[in-house]
């Protein structure tokens, strides 16, 4: 997909995440929606799947280890064709597929279940290191967030990546400033991440997370690295980017919007439409 | 009408009374303080709180060490991650060496409701009552609640309180009540079957037994909010009187208080007990009423469970 039709595509998935969550009257908009560019692109660019064949030998791997951020994904999968977009009223009500955190056997496209920070990024390298025992060509990709970076096992999952060379993982962190309590600063800092991450043996890039361009040449910069190492993308996000209100604050971290906040969210994610 | 009350912002009240008398409380969060309201002590006693980010183990690492430097260490987060994760931190240095950290952990059970399973955690009573020199509690309401924050704090050793998301009717009242620790009240006499119920389902046991009275069954309702250790007299005494025992959590059957009743009894007085509770399912996203119906745990599934048992 070209740059417009991302960007289009891009606007569409932010306003799916606001409806759903609303519609749900709980759930995570402010992390799922500085994900969008980053987990847009990977979908319509990079990642290869088959929404009628989840299981194939051929895909991609993709985790969200930041499984609150639900909303993200599930747009985006019913964009995809796993799921009619009509399902993403169902989002967290009693029998839905769509689980308030992403399941594994409900939900088919959906690798291993998430919600408990930090496993589904070692889950992902676990999978890496099989699919490269085997000499196996796909890939695999996982979205963290910044305040999950807080997690003890991320740091023991970062070590053995790059012990066991592990070049067909590419975790993304969505480093929009905040976490639950507040900014990830102020609760329990995690800077400088990319030279953490490089001081653990990791080939890191530092992008802009809303730039589409810089997304495209960050997955295309791990795709053709050839240095060896677990390739990391540190994606400097707004949370809640899209909706003023949502933006650059933790207020909206597990929070679905008032009828007219929604309103209000929705106007500005229309207007920027036109 | 009853009156509710959340029962983990009594926590956080009562947090800030004893912060206020004991400069030697420290309390720890890991990025959840406003869910668990040890908020209100952050806002109060800003030194003296901890937040520790998403980082469970760790927080229950350093409570170790505060307490073994002579604080007392009120240490919060879910249920899930606290009690979960750090399971085995919990079991080897803060049980084993009998250290000051209470573990007073919220959002157990289904209640939690939307966030879905990854976030219900109905098997923490097991988990903790399975560790030596752990004392694990479960109130009922609001006053029992700060009852028992007081008495941990006043307390020496390790200790578990489970506390929920949702609010919790009022079932005591001031003058009546007053904390036993290791006591199981009898909230109500009967003499056909005991109720034996801890947290949200004491007041759905409550319900049960008042509807069922109006059909001529005679119920008896036990708050076990001490679960470890458990108050064997009155359980045995319930035990010969009614003959038939159910007990009622929010929680898996596996391990929690059904078992511990049926290991008590099978031990010292066998008679029938059902357990009612998780049955060993995980939960998943819904609304709390919506879930205790699901998974058979309402005030209309106790009438039913008594009813069958009873013919
Ligand atoms: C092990 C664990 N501890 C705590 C939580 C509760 N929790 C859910 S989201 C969140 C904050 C996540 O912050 P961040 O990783 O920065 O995510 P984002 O900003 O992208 O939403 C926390 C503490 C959890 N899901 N898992
Ligand atoms: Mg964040």
């Amino acid at each position: 997909m070209d740059r417009n039709g991302l960007e289009k595509q891009c606007l569409e998935v932010r306003r799916l995440i606001v409806k759903s969550v609303y519609e749900a009257g709980s759930g995570h908009p402010g992390g799922s929606l500085s994900g969008v560019e980053l987990l847009t692109t990977l979908f319509e660019n990079f990642l290869k799947f088959d929404p009628k064949n989840p299981k194939s030998d051929s895909r991609d791997y993709f985790i969200l280890s930041k499984g609150h951020c639900a909303p993200l994904l599930y747009s985006i999968m019913a964009f995809k064709g796993y799921f009619p977009v009509e399902e993403l009223k169902t989002l967290r009500k009693l029998g839905s597929r769509l689980q308030g955190h992403p399941d594994a056997l409900k939900l088919p496209g959906i690798e291993v279940s998430t919600g408990s920070l930090g496993q589904g990024f070692g889950v992902a390298a676990g999978i890496a290191l099989s699919l490269k025992i085997d000499k196996k060509v796909n890939k695999v990709y996982a979205l963290l967030g910044d305040g999950e970076l807080q997690e003890g096992t991320v740091w023991e999952t970062a070590m053995a990546a790059s012990h066991f060379k592990l070049d067909n993982f590419c975790a993304v962190i969505d480093s929009n400033k905040f976490q639950i309590d507040g900014s990830v600063e102020t609760v329990m800092g995690v800077e400088p991440i990319k030279q953490k991450f490089e001081s653990f043996g990791w080939e890191c890039v530092q992008i802009n997370g809303h730039d589409l361009k810089q997304v495209d040449e960050a997955y295309q910069a791990f795709l053709s690295h050839k240095s060896g190492k677990p390739f990391l993308i540190v994606a400097d996000t707004l949370k809640g980017k899209g909706v003023s209100f949502m933006e650059n604050t933790e207020k909206f971290h597990g929070k679905a919007p008032s009828p007219e906040e929604f309103e209000k969210a929705m106007i500005e994610l229309g207007e920027k439409a036109l | 009408m009853k009156k509710y009350l959340a029962l983990r912002e009594i926590y956080g009240q009562k947090l800030v009374e004893l912060g206020k008398n004991d400069e030697n409380i420290f309390v720890m969060d890991a990025d959840l303080s406003g869910s668990t309201r040890t908020v209100l002590f952050k806002n109060q006693f800003p030194d003296r709180h901890f937040n520790m980010g998403i980082a469970e183990c760790n927080m229950l690492l350093f409570a170790a060490g505060a307490a073994i430097s002579g604080k007392t260490v009120f240490a919060s987060s879910f249920a899930m991650f606290e009690t979960g994760r750090a399971w085995e931190i919990i079991r080897n240095t803060i049980a084993h060496d009998n250290l000051n950290v209470k573990i007073v952990s919220t959002h157990a059970g289904i209640s939690v409701g939307e966030d879905g399973y990854s976030h219900q955690a109905n098997e923490d009573i097991a988990l903790m009552r399975a560790i030596p020199n752990m004392q694990v509690l479960c109130p009922a309401d609001a006053l029992e609640t700060g009852a028992m924050i007081e008495y941990a704090a006043e307390t020496k050793g390790p200790m578990y309180i489970r506390l929920s998301r949702e609010t919790f009717p009022v079932l005591f009242q001031e003058e009546s009540y007053s904390f036993t620790p290791n006591q199981a009240k009898v909230l109500k006499d009967g003499k056909d079957v005991t109720l034996i119920a801890c947290g949200r389902m004491v007041d759905f046991a409550l319900e049960a037994s008042h509807k069922l009275e109006d059909e001529k069954i005679s119920v008896r309702v036990l708050n076990a909010s001490s679960i470890k250790p458990m108050d064997s007299e009155a359980i045995i005494e319930s035990a010969r009187k009614t003959k038939l025992i159910i007990t009622c959590e929010e929680h898996s059957i596996i391990g929690g208080l059904g078992s511990a009743v049926i290991e008590l009894l099978s031990d010292s007085y066998p008679v029938k007990v059902i357990r009612m509770g998780l049955k060993d399912v995980f939960g998943q996203s819904g609304k709390p009423q919506e879930l205790f119906k699901f998974y058979e745990l309402s005030t209309e599934d106790i009438i039913k469970t008594v009813k069958e048992n009873l013919q």
